[in-house]
């Protein structure tokens, strides 16, 4: 690679492109250049030669058009006369959605199964296998619709709540498991702050959003306490208590916020054909959402193990011989090195659930794949528009992930020398 | 008075140890009841495990495997055990078996897909298996051309010409050598191209017409079930493996141009889902190629397959890559070997043996991955299910298929996760 | 390397790379068969069975032009198509028609270039629900949960539906009829709405048919019907006839048990003309003579058919209705053969 040719004694001949080292590489990557281009340019020509012909040159304009399809689970504000693009919009963020709590459920139970294989009951851990190779060794597909059919043989009809002897009843008068959904309460507030509509697109609750400032306070406050507790401990070696103080920084201003609010919960309740009130989770959501949360949980699972069982022993006992307190290793010393390991494969289990909610199209969850390169793929007829604009919002969303996770494993990564 | 300090003499016999630490209790003890946080997860493990199985033994085994249609097999279940009792239907399973199995593949050529299946294995086992005699490998080579014109059949002439394709850009790469070096790439380049896309369909049309040898053509859309599955996952994989190999060294090089393509390329396909791409198999490769051309969806479908996995595979390949000491690189530069002579005898060999756990797990990803062709309308298994629902004897029918499908994929998948483990362990001493 | 493994398995696969040319009966014929596109699996009007073979009322109409271009229906292969790729997988040529149950609209006809060259079924969207909800019409659906299947005009008509009687709905979209039946009967949605025909299929297969009702109100048109490529009017001509073949043979009593005996022996001259015993009606149409009594010997004229597969005496058990003759009272009705 690094061989330094001598200078060519003669004239420059048209060899050298390939013998000299020095033109050699810019040959090679001119060949390249033009040969990719060619082929981009060849395909672009053929589909514009096609649509011409076939007499649809492509056209976005029908992302404006009225979408007129009904969309079950939605984030923001659709109706059917919403254009195509708020459909999609929609769709987004039920991806996101799905994506985000599939990520989370997936890493808890991951890491409890991971952490479970190890376990010294011989039973727990033989049955965790079984879990991880069951999950990990059957299509993700096939889980996402057994997990939907198995909801709803399962569960009660909202019919069987009704009546004076009902054949199903509600946990605790307020959570109601039906098969085709979950009905939950709903927080709701009698003095409420009302709504501000974001740059058109949708509305944001103003409560939610004096919550989230109030939580941030509490937790700024909470640093705060950290820091001079610290003080006090580097001057004194005495660290104060200090646990009650910052619980109580948090809850009592939300407490008095959410009481100047007037909280109070929503009951979902039966009327008609369905329950109505409190939030909905329905069956094609919670159906995506295990499934998918199960099968990324048995592949983190191992990577769990694997990084657990990565960290020498050594470690540990040279923890404990500077008199660290179980814990405090655990945090400072297995963890750290442990999540180095864990980290980067995580990152990709998190991608991959992330796409594979484009399965969605098996349940009917009405995600990106469902409304973009679904419904209005097949209303519209616009096939190239709306499998290319789909492809581009993953690839987005793809790019995003990785590119969070890469700078947090940036930060984690240990420095070498 | 002075005390005498005791000092036995003699060893006392061992003990026993208690009745609660050997035999089954012991292991119990030691095992499931240690403790008691320990011995309510095993309380509660075992009854969740009970609580599965009481449910799933009944309904698998005392169920129906002889019946024509749904309805008698309700009335047989019915009979035997009662209406309270709900069994499996297997009698579906049985009576489509083959139909799950190769699809709508003639019977009468079932010999064609068994046989390119074991041969698959043969052709796979020198891969998997290094103790094999290195010579296998050829087969191994030779087998795509072997394994496609059995499955699809036709002239037997067409696989023979198609290789051949390889010995025109050898003769090109050595006449175009006498002269010079561009001369040779291009003829190596070109020839093949030009004998591949002219010569060939004249010239085995001419042969054929000489020499009739051949198979029963039998087109893709015949192909279903699990063969589909196998087919599609297979061709992929191979096809893929030069592509991948390609992409990782790409990213790997300092060739600015050739770097960014192969990054894109590769970030772009990893970024995207699988199904999106299976989308544009099915409604948009019709316009990216010449008007007029036209291939078959499960072809198109092994071409983006193909893309799809050569993404995955190159970033295994870059593992293998990096996994390498830098040692060994500039052991390589300094016996003077070029880029592609250090390549192909000192980096790709150790580098691709490193990376063979990592393919094969893309492999059973991407197995499984190809029950998404259900969805643009391709009969696999999953597919065929929905097909064998709408015949009006097993419409209704749920569990029974995605059960047996279910299955089906988790022996093979499991089986290639063992082989996966045991490489890894093989490479994990050698590294020790 | 790559490219040049895939170009060898591309020809090892023995792949047709052929023009989609104007004229698509001169490719089918140098083919030597007909691609016809075609469902997946719906319930009566195509579905492979256990040896591969499709059968169905759609089916029967691919067999029929078969027939009447080759003289032999078995000339056929089938491409199951979904409902996202059956538009397109025509326009590229992958097939030379379509008959699966789409529905002829304003916007397939003319923007997507499609021509539609019939309705070999007027259908219409229902709703079934089961009997013990009292729901007597679907006025009173007001909250409920409706199972649809995806992708189709059905999803657009629930919408206009629901939108103009001002009441309000849960859909819950779903892939394929089987999911759709499997989410009814277990209660995960209290309607179910698609195709009338499909809905009485639906019906038909349940352990207890009696327990489910199908309500009045059909709201929306679906003429069902084959369609074929923009550009082609011979190609469509030919599609169209064979179909209007198939409406006269009824029309007129011919059927495929009578038929070799009409031909030998009619008096009547449309019946003539129709098997052209007389006149050239085949040669205007680029096809022999017996075109049309090759297409009807094939699985028998638009009444057997119908009676064969969807029919009152088929599990599915549909009537007539509107698909009967226009001497019945019925919408089909045949142009002249002159």
């Amino acid at each position: 690679m690094a061989t330094v040719s001598e200078p060519p004694q003669g004239g420059f001949r048209l060899s050298q492109l390939i013998y000299d080292t020095r033109y050699r590489s810019m040959t090679i990557q001119i060949v390249t250049l033009i040969g990719v281009l060619s082929l981009i340019y060849w395909l672009g020509a053929n589909v514009a030669y096609n649509l011409a012909a076939l007499g649809k040159p492509i056209d976005f304009t029908f992302l404006w058009a009225p979408a007129n399809y009904d969309i079950n689970q939605m984030l923001i504000k659709y109706d059917s006369q919403d254009s195509h693009a708020r459909a999609a919009l929609v769709g987004l963020l039920n991806t996101l959605l799905v994506a985000v709590l599939g990520c989370v459920l997936a890493t808890v139970v991951g890491v409890i199964v991971g952490v479970l294989r190890l376990s010294s009951n011989w039973l727990v851990a033989r049955v965790m296998t079984v879990y991880v190779e069951a999950f990990r060794n059957v299509p993700v597909l096939l889980w996402i619709v057994l997990a939907m059919a198995i909801l709803i043989e399962a569960l009660p009809q909202p019919r069987d709540f009704r009546g004076d002897d009902p054949a199903a009843s509600m946990l605790f008068d307020a959570v109601a498991f039906t098969n085709r959904g979950i009905y939950l309460p709903e927080p709701l507030f009698t003095r409420s702050l009302g709504e501000v509509p974001f740059f058109g697109i949708f509305d944001i609750s103003l409560d939610l959003l004096a919550l989230l400032a109030v939580l941030a306070a509490g937790m700024l406050a909470v640093r705060a306490i950290g820091r001079r507790a610290e003080r006090i401990q580097n001057a004194t070696g005495d660290r104060p208590t200090t646990w009650y103080l910052s619980l109580g920084v948090i809850a009592l201003p939300v407490l008095v916020l959410l009481a100047l609010l007037g909280f109070h919960l929503g009951y979902p309740e039966l009327k008609g054909f369905n329950f109505a009130g409190g939030i909905y989770l329905r069956n094609s959501f919670i159906a995506l959402w295990l499934a998918l949360s199960l099968y990324t949980a048995a592949f983190i699972a191992e990577i769990v193990r694997g990084g657990i069982i990565a960290i020498s022993k050594g470690q540990s006992e040279a923890a404990a011989a500077l008199g660290l307190r179980p814990n405090r290793t655990m945090r400072l010393v297995i963890l750290p090195q442990a999540l180095r390991v864990i980290i980067p494969p995580l990152i990709s289990q998190y991608l991959n659930l992330t796409k594979n909610s484009s399965l969605a199209i098996g349940v009917g969850y009405m995600d990106l794949t469902g409304t973009l390169m679904g419904t209005s793929l097949n209303l519209s007829g616009r096939e190239l528009e709306c499998v290319m604009l789909t492809m581009l919002i993953y690839l987005a969303i793809s790019l995003v992930i990785s590119g969070v996770f890469n700078l947090y494993n940036q930060r984690v990564k240990l420095k070498e020398r | 008075m002075a005390m005498t300090p005791y000092v036995r003499t003699r060893m006392l016999e061992q003990k026993p140890p208690p009745v609660t630490s050997v035999g089954p209790a012991g292991w119990m003890r030691r095992n499931l009841f240690a403790g008691p946080v320990n011995s309510a997860m095993t309380v509660v493990t075992l009854g969740v495990v009970a609580l599965l199985l009481s449910h799933l033994l009944p309904w698998v085994f005392l169920s129906v495997w002889n019946a024509d249609s749904l309805a008698e097999c309700r009335q047989i279940i019915d009979e035997t055990w009662g209406t309270e009792h709900s069994g499996a239907c297997w009698a579906v399973v049985r009576e489509r078996f083959l139909q799950l199995v190769y699809g709508f593949y003639p019977w009468d050529f079932l010999w064609r897909p068994n046989l390119t299946f074991v041969l698959m294995l043969v052709a796979l086992a020198p891969v998997l298996f290094t103790g094999l005699p290195r010579r296998m490998l050829v087969f191994s080579v030779l087998y795509p051309f072997l394994g496609a014109w059995l499955l699809w059949g036709g002239p037997v002439w067409t696989p023979l010409l198609a290789l051949a394709g390889f010995g025109v850009a050898a003769l090109g790469w050595r006449l175009g050598g006498r002269v010079n070096a561009i001369l040779a790439v291009a003829l190596a380049v070109l020839l093949p191209l030009l004998w591949w896309i002219l010569v060939m369909g004249p010239l085995g049309r001419g042969l054929s017409a000489l020499l009739p040898l051949g198979l029963e053509p039998v087109e893709s859309n015949k192909f279903g079930g699990f063969m589909v599955s196998v087919v599609i996952g297979m061709s992929a994989i191979t096809l893929s493996l030069p592509l991948g190999i390609l992409l990782a060294l790409g990213r790997q090089t300092d060739l600015f141009i050739v770097r960014s393509f192969s990054v894109a390329f590769i970030e772009f396909i990893r970024g995207v889902p699988l199904i999106t791409l299976l989308f544009v198999a099915s409604t948009l490769l019709n316009y990216f190629m010449p008007p007029g051309t036209n291939f078959d969806l499960i072809v198109r479908v092994i071409i983006m397959a193909t893309l799809f996995s050569a993404a995955y595979i190159a970033e295994v390949v870059r593992g293998g890559l990096a996994a390498l000491p830098k040692g060994q690189y500039e052991a390589a530069d300094s016996l003077g070997l070029d880029y592609w002579q250090a390549q192909r005898l000192i980096i790709m060999p150790q580098a691709l043996k490193i990376a063979i756990p990592g393919i094969v797990s893309t492999f059973i990803g991407l197995f499984k991955d190809t029950t998404l062709v259900s969805i643009i309308g391709i009969l696999d298994p999953i597919g065929l299910s929905n097909a064998i629902r709408a015949d009006s004897a097993w419409n209704g029918i749920y569990w029974e298929l995605f059960a047996f499908i279910g299955f089906v994929f988790f022996l093979f998948c499991f089986s290639m996760s063992r082989y996966s483990m045991y490489l890894e362990r093989k490479l994990n001493t050698g590294h020790r | 390397m790559t490219k040049t493994v895939f170009w060898g398995v591309l020809a090892a696969a023995g792949v047709a790379a052929g023009m989609v040319s104007a004229n698509t009966l001169d490719d089918v014929k140098a083919r030597g068969e007909l691609i016809c596109g075609t469902n997946t699996g719906l319930v009566g009007f195509a579905a492979p069975d256990a040896n591969g073979r499709y059968e169905g009322f759609d089916v029967a109409w691919c067999r029929a032009v078969a027939a009447a271009i080759f003289g032999d229906p078995e000339k056929i292969e089938f491409k199951p198509l979904t409902t996202t790729n059956r538009f397109t997988a025509l326009a590229a040529g992958e097939v030379d028609l379509v008959v699966r149950n789409t529905t002829w609209t304003f916007t397939r006809d003319v923007d997507l270039k499609l021509d539609f060259v019939g309705v070999n079924y007027y259908d219409g969207q229902g709703f079934m629900v089961p009997k013990e909800l009292g729901v007597t019409s679907a006025r009173e659906l007001d909250g409920a949960t409706v199972c649809i299947q995806k992708g189709t005009t059905t999803e657009l008509n629930l919408s206009d539906f629901f939108r103009a009687n001002n009441i309000s709905y849960e859909p819950v979209p779903i892939e394929t009829n089987a999911e759709a039946q499997q989410q009814y009967l277990a209660g995960a949605c209290d309607v179910y709405t698609t195709d009338a025909s499909g809905l009485a299929a639906t019906r038909a297969s349940f352990e207890a048919p009696g327990d489910h009702i199908i309500l009045p109100e059909i709201v929306s048109k679906e003429p069902l019907g084959p369609l074929v490529r923009h550009g082609d009017s011979d190609w469509a001509d030919l599609v169209r006839w064979v179909h209007n073949a198939l409406l006269a043979a009824e029309e007129l009593g011919v059927t495929s048990a009578n038929i070799e005996e009409l031909s030998a022996s009619t008096e009547n001259p449309e019946i003539a003309r129709l098997l052209g015993t007389e006149g050239n009606l085949g040669e205007m149409l680029g096809l022999s003579a017996d075109w049309a009594k090759n297409a009807i010997k094939a699985e028998g004229n638009y009444g057997e058919i119908f009676e064969k597969y969807i029919g009152e005496g088929t599990p599915i058990g549909l009537a007539r209705g509107l698909n009967a003759q226009w001497t019945e009272g019925g919408l089909q009705y045949a142009p002249p053969f002159r």
